[in-house]
């Protein structure tokens, strides 16, 4: 059978967890992916889950993500190492600690309470810090999971449910004709789908403007690290003001950091990290938690990820073609969303609306000036 | 940006043999090398302070070795060389180093990759057990150390070195309680006619199963390894195995040595992004080369064991080819005749190693894909072999990277070093072809690098 | 020297005698040894395995395993097999506590 209700092309995490929304709902799916489900960005990022910190505009679908987060073993038969370690964003400078206190009360319109957190209690309850902390605001129910296994067990769960998973499957070209979307794979062969869900990651610009939508969307690899493992001595996942560094310590003990970019060719599909890189954000990660510097450093990666000029990803109806739906270019912090991005797509697809609040991540945004901003903090 | 260099990477038998090469005709390359001495594993000389002389280092190989160290040493003058520097990464045209503890980097205009090897495992109930350790291991702490892995020790597995380590632990007076060969007898019979053309190798090799055998320590062939057996304080006390004949044996010792040939390293090929392709005959991907060992890349030669196993004499003449033939990159066409005697000379030598590794010390396909559920196969992890079969069941996945990535099997310290060959068997399970699991990638660091390496910045030149 | 020690060594030509720490255990060990050989001469296990109460004590001697990193008593980190003992040294072989959260 080649004809679908809903087509979806990206097996990332957003994608899988969007065939497998659709799948619980009895559609018929069929999701496209060109090398193998979660290999790119979805599988290779931080692990962070977390609310605190992002822009408004994604907070509300955040909250939702939040909630399918906790309930990932019943829904997919995974917790995937989901723990709620909270998240704790630091503070380097007084100016940063005032953008913290003005973070809490945004956070706080979407009922997210953020516990702010001075120089003296910070060190009481992280003594590990280094001087260079100097504040914090903690986020106690965030948390981190295993990116490696999330978005693998989405599929599963979805192929279980009856979606036709594809793998090692590239759609070359797509377009609309008598109310179906005919998609022509590097195979030779033919898909055809009533709704078409565009959830290509880094290349979903590329395929929005097969159907006439443009914009620019630029890729970037994030350089993680992982270092030995260590005993425990972490808890929350860390982050800092402006974001150049970020730190969790997994259950199994290895302490994971990230810091700046790595090599990333959107073309080539290949992306690795670079030692330069690798050094620079060695030096932050010891700044925040001095201690590592007797660490071992074992593994360095990346992964190739899509970004939007104004920071944060498109998700809604195409302005231009009926049944084609985006949802990409979630700019190094997609990871959260992913779960809530195809239950909210799903319900795009199947319903053409969503109770949730995406309305700021609309794809028309660019085709005026922008007005949204960056997160300042 | 300071001028680029020729490097060559190893100061084994092939490293050594390139650097002399490219000195004689006036170049001078930077080599740089892990270890604290020049020689590779096989001449591995112990610090000055624990010097001895060749014929007890190096037995047969004395002559051999003491030239080539005296070449070395001559040539001081006439190289930079880096001794204890760990390369961690490569990118583009330069290496990123761990240099007297800091990360350092440097350019590279020629390279000559002689990276070496390691010993083949696979791995058996109790192999992470205090006293357990690799064939080479072993033959280190004699060499390097002057220590045996035990006071009595057993040695099992197959290949050359495992007669070779037997016959030098007897020799320095230690208790050799067996040898233990999984290899038949009738494979050494099947191979006879290639084993011949060995000549010296071969010599060598009956001389040390005669001479083990006029010891009366026993040598049995075609045997299975089932256990490394602990005693009340956790370590070695003993090995079971099952006879060819199908019995269970026992033999205590405290502490056994064990391996299935070598392995080559090519971490550092693989960061330098060079093709790969699946050679059956070594059993890995290697970094593919032309019939004179230029590597995919321009400027980049591939020499000695690491880029597949052919042994120390042949280590010599590739080390010297990949120098002979960077210089006739570089202008010196009247190379050409020397390259291609070089080049046969190796060619006559290949009969001699495939009946060596593939017929008479064949790695055992079997053993390696019958691995019991509960034998840990990833020791930096604790990774058993149920654990990597259960997630490929529940996966319907061979490929090893995500086997990796779900299960964490190679990740740890060793990043896969010690695993990947196991695994390898483990995962392609009874039927199916060893280059069906995909090749697992190297990341960097090459090896473990400590963060505070990267604390006092990065020079631009060590 | 004693026998307890997983390492054996054999009669060599005269050595000079050091002493370092392990854990706190004053030992003599020879100039050139490993840290590696200097504790497996008085001890059959290295260090405990990070996941169990496994114990470890090297595996290929030559700085490809990593199976055998231990620290100086200021934390820094040496692989045993590939670090030649120092007149003195205080070597650490113990890791602080498990690493399951």
């Amino acid at each position: 059978m080649n004809r679908f209700d809903v087509a979806i092309i990206g097996g990332g995490l957003a994608g899988c967890s969007a065939a497998f929304h659709l799948s619980k709902r009895g559609a018929s799916v069929a999701l496209l992916e060109r090398g193998r489900c979660g290999a790119q960005a979805s599988g290779v990022n931080f692990g962070g889950v977390r609310r605190q910190g992002r822009h408004p505009a994604e907070l509300g679908i955040a909250q939702r993500s939040h909630a399918l987060w906790k309930d990932l073993a019943r829904l997919i038969g995974t917790d995937g190492e989901f723990r709620t370690t909270g998240h704790l964003k630091l503070a380097r400078s007084p100016d940063e600690m005032a953008d913290l206190e003005a973070y809490r009360e945004t956070a706080r319109t979407f009922d997210l309470e953020l516990e702010l957190l001075d120089t003296k209690s910070l060190r009481a309850r992280y003594p590990y810090l280094g001087q260079a902390a100097q504040g914090g605001s903690f986020c106690p129910g965030d948390g981190q999971a295993n990116p490696r296994i999330v978005a693998p067990a989405f599929s599963r769960a979805a192929r279980a449910l009856g979606a036709t998973v594809l793998e090692n499957t590239e759609v070359v070209h797509g377009r609309r004709d008598d109310g179906d979307f005919r998609l022509e794979l590097a195979s030779g062969q033919n898909i055809r789908a009533r709704r078409l869900l565009n959830m290509a990651g880094a290349w979903g610009a590329r395929i929005a403007a097969w159907f006439g939508d443009i914009v620019q969307e630029g890729v970037m690899a994030p350089n993680m690290c992982v270092t030995e493992p260590l005993p425990q001595f972490i808890g929350p996942a860390l982050g800092v003001c402006g974001g150049d560094v970020y730190i969790r310590q997994v259950p199994q003990g290895s302490v994971i950091f990230g810091a700046g970019y790595g090599l990333a060719d959107r073309d080539r599909v290949f992306a690795r990290p670079l030692a330069d890189v690798t050094a620079a954000g060695a030096r932050l990660a010891v700044s925040i938690i001095p201690r590592l510097a007797d660490a071992l450093l074992v593994r360095t990666w990346t992964g190739i990820e899509g970004t939007m000029p104004d920071g944060i990803p498109v998700m809604g109806p195409s302005p231009s073609t009926e049944g084609l739906f985006h949802a990409f270019g979630f700019t190094g912090h997609g990871f959260q969303l992913g779960p809530a991005a195809g239950a909210v797509m799903a319900e795009l697809a199947l319903d053409g609306e969503t109770p949730t609040e995406i309305g700021a991540l609309a794809f028309t945004r660019f085709n005026r000036s922008s007005t949204a901003t960056r997160t300042g903090c | 940006m300071v001028e680029a260099r020729i490097v060559i990477i190893g100061a084994g038998p092939a490293g050594m043999k390139a650097a002399l090469s490219l000195v004689e005709a006036g170049h001078r390359p930077v080599v740089i090398d892990e270890a604290q001495r020049s020689g590779g594993q096989v001449y591995r000389r112990p610090s000055p302070a624990a010097e001895r002389s060749p014929r007890a280092l190096y037995g047969f190989e004395a002559a051999r070795a003491q030239r080539l160290h005296q070449g070395f040493d001559a040539i001081a003058d006439f190289i930079d060389y880096y001794p204890e520097t760990l390369i961690w990464n490569a990118e583009g045209r330069t290496l990123d180093l761990l240099y007297n503890g800091q990360n350092q980097r440097i350019a590279w205009s020629h390279l000559i990759l002689a990276t070496g090897a390691m010993d083949r495992i696979i791995p058996v109930s109790g192999w992470t057990l205090p006293g357990a350790y690799t064939l080479g291991a072993a033959q280190i702490a004699l060499k390097a150390q002057a220590v045996g892995i035990g006071q009595s020790v057993v040695f099992f597995g197959t290949g050359p070195l495992l007669y070779l380590v037997a016959y030098q632990y007897a020799k320095a007076g230690i208790t050799v309680k067996a040898v233990l060969d999984v290899s038949a007898f009738r494979q050494s019979v099947v191979a006879l006619p290639q084993l011949l053309t060995g000549g010296r190798t071969f010599a060598k090799g009956l001389f040390f199963l005669a001479w083990l055998r006029a010891r009366r320590i026993p040598v049995l062939r075609g045997i299975t390894p089932v256990e490394i057996v602990a005693g009340t304080d956790q370590a070695v006390a003993g090995i079971t195995i099952r006879t060819a004949g199908g019995k269970l044996r026992h033999f205590d010792c405290s502490g056994v040595g064990f391996g299935y040939g070598l392995r080559s390293e090519t971490q550092i090929a693989d960061l330098l992004e060079l093709e790969f392709a699946f050679e059956h005959n070594h059993r890995q991907w290697l970094p593919v080369s032309d019939d004179n060992g230029r590597a995919s890349t321009c400027g980049v030669y591939l020499a000695g064991d690491g880029a597949g196993i052919l042994g120390a004499d042949a280590a010599e003449l590739t080390g010297r080819r990949a120098a002979l033939v960077l210089r006739f990159d570089l202008g010196e066409t009247e190379l050409a005749a020397e390259i291609d005697t070089l080049s046969a000379r190796l060619n006559a030598m290949r009969p001699f190693r495939h009946a060596l590794d593939h017929v008479a010390f064949a790695f055992p396909e079997r053993l390696a894909r019958n691995v019991p559920d509960d034998v840990i196969i990833c020791r930096c992890e604790g990774l058993r072999a149920a654990n990597i079969r259960q997630m490929a069941r529940d996966t319907e996945e061979i490929d090893l990277n995500r086997i990796k990535a779900f299960t964490r099997l190679g990740m740890g310290r060793c990043q896969g070093r010690v695993c990947v060959a196991a695994a390898t068997a483990v995962l392609a399970g009874a039927a199916t072809d060893m280059s069906s699991t995909g090749r697992y990638r190297c990341q960097a660091p090459v090896k473990p690098v400590p963060l505070r390496a990267f604390l006092g910045g990065c020079d631009e030149q060590v | 020297m004693t026998s307890a020690g997983q390492f054996h060594r054999i009669p060599v030509s005269e050595r000079r005698e050091i002493t370092c720490r392990v854990d706190g255990k004053p030992i003599s060990v020879f100039e050139g040894d490993t840290v590696l050989t200097a504790v497996l001469t008085f001890r059959r296990d290295l260090r405990e395995f990070e996941f169990s109460s496994d114990l470890r004590s090297g595996f290929c001697l030559m700085g490809a395993c990593q199976d055998c990193w231990v620290r100086k008593s200021n934390g820094e980190r040496i692989r045993a097999c590939s670090t030649l003992v120092a007149d003195g040294q205080e070597i650490v072989t113990q890791h602080g506590g498990k690493t399951d959260g």
